[in-house]
């Protein structure tokens, strides 16, 4: 039996491209969302925040089984992204990243949405009395207020999706670098008995994500002894 | 008997749901240019919420608001101006400096945008208004601090300072000098006056103490409940005014003795400081009184439960 006991980096490379994308466009699109729920006054806003928060509690699988269903060809959807558009969705790069976006949100919003939150509430109506709308206001006063909300929500996004693993067994597969992230692989190499390399994948994805939250928490720490409040 | 054409003119009703209940607030004044408004009252009788009504943070069940040719609110045609497009200058009770932004971050921040079509360059003219401004609250040396660093007495005059730079047309003072001490609150009533000279603003200033109305307001709102209970020149509703207290038990007299530190103009009338054991006193007076009164002089304050005389 000659089983390779080199790494192979793909899969490693793999996730990190994944979450770095998933996390730039969580900023975008978490950001605003965030902004809403914690400003608006709609009743049903708190609808919008439960689905937001289910990838927390609902198994990895359910998610990815639902999404398998919605991408896959056979169905409407999945049918009209591949006839119209072009796009297929199962079994490729694109489709985790859509995947890791919803399965990533909650990561993103709930921090960002206790920052607003914990602003008082007059620091933004003094924003308008003093002529200033709702984009200058959040871009000038309330973003650069809740840098560490921002920091945390962005790193424990890309964390979050580093750690994905049922999601894209269930709509990604093992595709070598396609789809084959970190997780992954530690997975098929453990299917093949091959303890030494899962060891490898292991230890650097505890590595990473070891140092990925000391730097959470030691930004957190700093805005908190930095924090002056007038 | 009502200008034909006031600065401001304002009428609002609102329901107050307030520990006591439900309440009617419905307020309807006419403000001349250039004057200070007043509003006195006890705490959950509307003044806050007519400010906010005013600056649109807060909603009315009907109401119109016209400041000089503007229609800031008219809810029989509908009309709602956002907060943002009404020339308002608000002090909030609690300062709302942002603590991302130096002093003089904030006083540009507050600065309304140029490239108003009336020929001539806010831009240009900007930075000399902040300089004048910064000049004039004496916050110069304090210009590149963060405001966390500062007394609440400099973040008072941050927040005034700042909600000029905005050049609003009216002045909304939400009781900016209730957070400070009484040395602190002289000092800031100096620089209100400061400004009223200077910038000739249209203000409304809610209040909770007398020396301060008589002393920078032209004329008092005393809200009640909601309402209007009266309206009038200071010195006139003060005298017939009695803020609510436990009456003495008999009407035999309190007598203090007592120092004049200061006496000082107030409108129509006098506002002499008298230092009476650790504490210091404001108290107005007539201009025949204070002919009489002269500084460091030692005088008997008699109080009973109408009248005050001073000997």
């Amino acid at each position: 039996m000659n089983t390779p006991h080199t790494i192979d980096w793909q899969p490693l490379w793999l996730s990190l491209e994944l979450a770095s994308v998933t996390m730039l466009i969580l900023l975008v699109i978490g950001i605003p969302l965030a902004w809403w729920l914690a400003y608006s006054r709609r009743r049903w806003k708190v609808a919008v925040e439960a689905v937001i928060s289910l990838p927390m509690v609902l198994p990895p699988s359910v998610l990815g089984f639902y999404l398998l269903l919605a991408f896959s060809p056979a169905n409407s959807f999945g049918r009209f992204l591949s006839d119209y558009l072009d796009l297929r969705l199962v079994f490729t790069f694109p489709g985790l990243v859509l995947a890791s976006l919803i399965y990533s949100l909650p990561f993103m919003v709930n921090p960002v949405l206790a920052g607003f939150r914990g602003l008082p509430a007059d620091w933004k109506e003094a924003s308008h009395t003093l002529g200033k709308s709702e984009a200058v206001t959040l871009f000038r006063i309330l973003l650069p207020n809740i840098r560490a909300s921002l920091i945390t929500g962005a790193v424990l996004s890309f964390a979050h999706t580093i750690g994905e693993f049922g999601v894209v067994m269930m709509i990604g597969g093992s595709i070598p670098g396609q789809t084959k992230v970190a997780s992954v692989a530690i997975y098929d190499e453990v299917l093949s008995t091959n303890y030494p390399l899962a060891n490898r994948y292991a230890i650097v994805l505890l590595a990473l994500s070891f140092f990925i939250l000391l730097l959470v928490y030691s930004i957190n720490h700093y805005y908190n002894k930095l924090k002056i409040l007038p | 008997m009502t200008e034909p054409n006031p600065f401001l003119d304002f009428h609002a009703t609102k329901m107050l749901h307030s520990a006591q209940g439900k309440e009617l607030l419905d307020i309807r004044f006419q403000l001349e240019k250039g004057q200070t408004l007043a509003i006195y009252g006890p705490s959950g009788a509307g003044k806050t919420t007519l400010l906010r009504i005013l600056a649109g943070l807060t909603e009315v069940n009907t109401g119109h608001i016209l400041v000089g040719n503007d229609t800031w609110l008219d809810t029989a045609r509908h009309k709602h101006l956002p907060t943002r497009h009404r020339a308002i200058g608000f002090v909030f009770q609690d300062f709302a400096l942002f603590p991302n932004l130096s002093v003089r971050q904030q006083l540009e921040y507050a600065l309304p945008p140029p490239a108003k079509a009336t020929g001539t360059s806010p831009a240009a003219e900007a930075p000399p208004l902040i300089d004048e401004l910064l000049a004039l609250m004496e916050l110069e040396a304090l210009q590149r601090h963060r405001p966390g660093l500062l007394s609440g007495g400099q973040q008072q005059r941050v927040a005034l300072a700042r909600a000029i730079a905005r050049r609003p047309s009216l002045l909304l003072l939400d009781e900016p000098l209730s957070a400070l001490d009484d040395e602190m609150r002289n000092k800031l009533q100096e620089y209100l006056l400061k400004i009223k000279q200077r910038y000739h603003l249209t203000t409304i200033l809610v209040s909770h103490h007398l020396p301060e109305i008589l002393r920078l307001a032209d004329t008092v709102i005393l809200l009640k409940q909601g309402r209007i209970e009266t309206e009038g020149p200071p010195t006139t509703i003060f005298t017939a005014f009695q803020p609510p207290q436990p009456q003495p038990q008999s009407s035999a007299p309190i007598t203090l003795p007592g120092t004049i530190l200061a006496i000082q103009p107030s409108g129509d009338c006098f506002l002499i400081t008298i230092r009476y054991g650790e504490a210091a006193l404001d108290i107005p007076v007539t201009a025949q009184q204070a002919a009489l009164l002269t500084v460091g002089q030692t005088i008997t304050i008699t109080f009973n439960a109408s009248n005050l005389s001073i000997t």
